[in-house]
């Protein structure tokens, strides 16, 4: 990344997706009773309000679902995006890569980033063709 | 219960300043205040509601009411971002309609130009998954722009007929911050911002504010003022939802525009002025699909068709020049949409774009990031 990535402030109801995110696992959240996954992670699911809900390891990867490259200001360039992680649930992300070689569709591979002082993120990568 | 004809909008006041280092955000409001109750014809003791959202100084419409010197027996601080004063419009509607108001005032000002920005609202739910990804209006703009693009074969050219349209239109317009006329070239010319974004996609920037009143049907028809009638309305709000209901081509205006037509019984070829927030470029695209006036995808050919031009095509739009040109008073468009809707019923758009006989018009907003979640406001009006 070209730019230093702010702190996110782990919560009570989020602090496990935190220390996964420093283990380098991607957490999502799924809901017992209705069976759907999301993200962000609630406490409550946000399709049948049910309480009954489990953390769960996703497998990281996932597809492009849209992208912008800010072009404009100090932190320029840096990509925007939604990754639609092939478990369902889209991630509101950056890619860390090259913005020339990025685009809808293609698959990508989560890889946690460093913040200021905080846990790190999720950001992802192409996954390459030959790898 | 409907609204329809329950109540009329007989004040209408943009703010003619664009840049205020000299004033402050309240005075701005009362300003606005001052100006809306003088084009109508009614003094400051006749308003018994008012309205205001996330740009009023203070705690809901605590401050500001005191600050007018309001005594009121409704308030309505609802903040759906830009489209809030579209939306307040309906409630205000709702509450003449239940007899709750008979003069509701609702007024918008801020001073992004001359004040910096007070930050996000860090205690939201989402801020820990997302402010540090660097989102800003234009990247989260740009990211519905490149998905329509993706499966609609929409292109930059056909976003800037958007432009061309608010320019031609703002070139008429004293107190536009952008009058000079622009084309397809000059827009793909400019630099770049957040791709496909380029700077004339993007809205202006402004200082400034304006001021609405709406009213019960007796009170219309006792003053001076052409009678502007709320006919339908509807509202929206839309998010990711767990990150499982993402669709970037598809606004909240797919459910509060239909609401609004069906409510005042019409449909969009009847509609013969439309005041569509242009936040972005693609801001608009995505509302003319939404609110029926071409078929999802197809928005790209609807506008290099020319078809917003007043004069000129079939929907004539933002005949102020919009936000894209005239204002975008606080990051907040959508009182201005409803202005300029009032000003073509009233038969007072400025002359070169005026709408001959404009009997019928909507006027319609997205608030927050259409990216992220986003509220929409529609409303119909009529003049009778
Ligand atoms: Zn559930």
């Amino acid at each position: 990344m070209t730019r230093t990535v702010p702190a996110p402030e782990p919560n009570v109801e989020t602090q496990p997706f935190w220390d996964a995110a420093a283990q380098g696992k991607l957490l999502i959240r799924r809901c017992n009773a209705c069976g759907e996954p999301h993200y962000y992670p609630r406490a409550l699911c946000p399709f049948c309000l049910s309480a009954d809900t489990r953390w769960e390891e996703a497998g990281g990867t996932g597809a492009i679902y849209s992208l912008s490259t800010m072009r404009r200001g100090k932190d320029a360039p840096y990509t925007l995006a939604y990754v639609v992680l092939d478990e369902g649930p889209a991630v509101l992300t950056n890619i860390d890569a090259d913005p020339d070689d990025v685009a809808i569709g293609q698959r990508v591979r989560v890889g946690f980033v460093a913040t200021e002082g905080g846990p790190p993120v999720p950001m992802f990568v192409p996954i390459s063709v030959s790898g | 219960m409907t609204i329809r004809n329950k109540a009329f909008i007989a004040g209408a006041w943009e703010h003619p300043t664009r840049l205020a280092p000299d004033k402050t955000t309240p005075q701005l409001h009362a300003e606005c205040a001052a100006g809306v109750l003088a084009d109508a014809g009614l003094s400051l003791t006749d308003v018994d509601g008012y309205f205001c959202a996330g740009d009023a100084p203070g705690f809901g419409g605590l401050s500001m009411i005191d600050y007018l010197g309001l005594q009121v027996r409704h308030v309505d601080s609802t903040d759906t971002g830009g489209s809030s004063y579209i939306l307040h419009v309906s409630h205000a509607a709702q509450a003449i309609a239940a007899g709750h108001c008979s003069v509701a005032l609702i007024t918008l000002a801020g001073r992004p130009r001359s004040e910096p920005f007070r930050g996000m609202r860090m205690n939201a739910p989402e801020t820990p998954f997302e402010h540090w990804v660097g989102a800003t209006t234009h990247n989260s703009y740009g990211m519905c722009a490149a998905r329509h693009m993706h499966e609609h074969g929409t292109t930059p050219e056909q976003l800037a007929w958007i432009k061309v349209a608010a320019s031609t239109h703002a070139q008429h317009n004293e107190h536009a911050m952008l009058r000079d006329v622009v084309s397809v070239e000059d827009v793909l010319a400019s630099p770049m911002i957040s791709d496909p974004l380029r700077r004339l996609d993007c809205c202006v920037v402004s200082d400034g504010g304006g001021a609405l009143l709406v009213v019960a049907p007796e009170i219309a028809k006792s003053l001076k003022r052409p009678l502007v009638a709320v006919r339908g309305a509807g509202e929206a709000v839309k998010g990711p939802r767990g990150g499982m209901n993402l669709d970037l081509t598809t606004s909240a205006a797919a459910v509060s525009g239909p609401a609004a037509f069906a409510e005042a019984g019409v449909s969009p070829a009847d509609i013969q002025y439309a005041s569509i927030y242009d936040s972005f470029t693609i801001t608009v695209l995505i509302q003319l699909e939404d609110l029926g006036f071409c078929a999802k995808g197809a928005g790209g050919r609807f506008v290099a068709d020319r078809n917003l031009i007043s004069g000129v095509g079939a929907l004539p739009f933002n005949t102020d020049g919009g936000g894209l040109c005239n204002s975008h008073p606080t990051n907040r468009g959508g009182i201005t949409k409803v202005i300029e809707a009032v000003r073509q019923l009233r038969g007072e758009a400025h002359p070169a774009v005026q709408v001959p006989n404009c009997g019928l018009a909507v006027a319609t907003g997205i608030g927050g990031a259409l990216g992220q979640r986003h509220g929409a406001a529609t409303l119909i009006l009529e003049r009778q």
